[in-house]
């Protein structure tokens, strides 16, 4: 596991290398969701307005 | 004369114009959407997964870059998707600029954050390995500063899309960077057949095959897969969220209008 983890040396290399990888895909995916619930949210918002509007029209 | 030619066509394609058409009605990219975004996301996982078990488990060290040697199961693919997304997006910006799908300008705009976080990644981890085996963090050779060029033409395209009120103009003014800066990626190719650089040649996709073993090629395409399918779930993800922004502007205009 050690050695694993030591990457025959390379270590401060290659991990980083992959947790700088890691960090911009996952955040990029969680950055993405995030906008598009929150976008949701407000439009079903927006549109139970529109329908209380009709309604009351 | 037109109801006879446009005879084969259904009742929604001709109203929307032509088959070419069908998905520029949001509801039909919407429930395609829906459908796909799952399998894209478990198709993602499972060969990212099956890529860095056999890259980082299974793949032998290298006989002269030992370990390091494994930054090239993120780098390379990486490098392969900030071409390939630059790519769509200029692609999806003629389309865009010649035929006004409305569709092609919500691809170019999600994609284009995904292909600079790419080229970032691919830029970073070259780095990363650069130090240990050049010896150098950086160099201006032609892969290497044509690649910079290319982050930052993402950057400005990005740029571009926010700049303006009206999203149509930041989409065409968008558009034209993409199209005139697509020239940038055959020179990404060539450019270490074409110059001296200190960036190695082309050991995959060159005549002649790759020069790099099969136990290295295969996590190496799986990577490659895997980094496409998550560029397909965030392209889905990322075209509807603009398309409920846009339903949320129209809403909004709608309300303010007595």
């Amino acid at each position: 596991m050690a050695k694993f983890l030591e990457m025959g040396g390379y270590a401060v290399y290659v991990w980083p290398a992959f947790a700088m990888a890691a960090l911009v895909l996952i955040g990029l995916l969680i950055t993405s969701l995030r906008t598009l619930r929150a976008r949701e949210a407000v439009l079903k918002r927006l549109e139970a307005a529109e329908r209380g509007a009709d309604d009351n029209a | 004369m037109t109801a006879s030619r446009l005879g084969h066509l259904t009742m929604s394609q001709r109203r929307s114009g032509s088959s070419l058409h069908r998905f520029a009605n949001p509801s039909r990219f919407l429930r395609l959407s829906r459908r796909l975004t799952p399998w894209f996301a478990v198709l993602a996982a499972a060969f990212i997964g099956a890529g860095l078990y056999i890259g980082l488990f299974v793949a032998p060290p290298d006989y002269q870059q030992g370990e390091s040697v494994r930054i090239m199961y993120v780098h390379v693919p990486a490098a392969w998707m900030a071409l390939f997304v630059y790519t769509c997006v200029a692609a999806s910006s003629v389309v865009s600029l010649v035929w006004r799908h409305p569709l092609a300008d919500l691809i170019a705009k999600a994609s284009a954050p995904v292909g600079a976080g790419f080229t970032a990644v691919a830029l970073v981890s070259g780095s990363l390995w650069g130090q240990p085996m050049w010896g150098t963090w950086w160099v201006w050779d032609a892969r290497l500063t044509s690649v910079l060029i290319l982050f930052f033409l993402y950057l400005g395209h990005i740029a571009l899309m926010n700049a303006f009120d009206d999203p149509t103009r930041g989409a065409r003014a968008a558009a034209i960077l993409a199209v005139v800066g697509f020239i940038n990626i055959p020179i990404i190719k060539f450019s270490v057949d074409w110059w001296h650089t200190l960036h190695q040649p082309a050991s995959v996709f060159r005549l002649g095959g790759p020069t790099i073993d099969v136990s290295m090629l295969v996590p190496l395409f799986l990577m490659a897969l895997g980094f496409t399918f998550y560029y397909l779930l965030l392209l889905m993800l990322r075209v509807r969220s603009e398309i409920v922004a846009r339903k949320i502007r129209t809403a909004q205009l709608l309300q303010a209008a007595p």
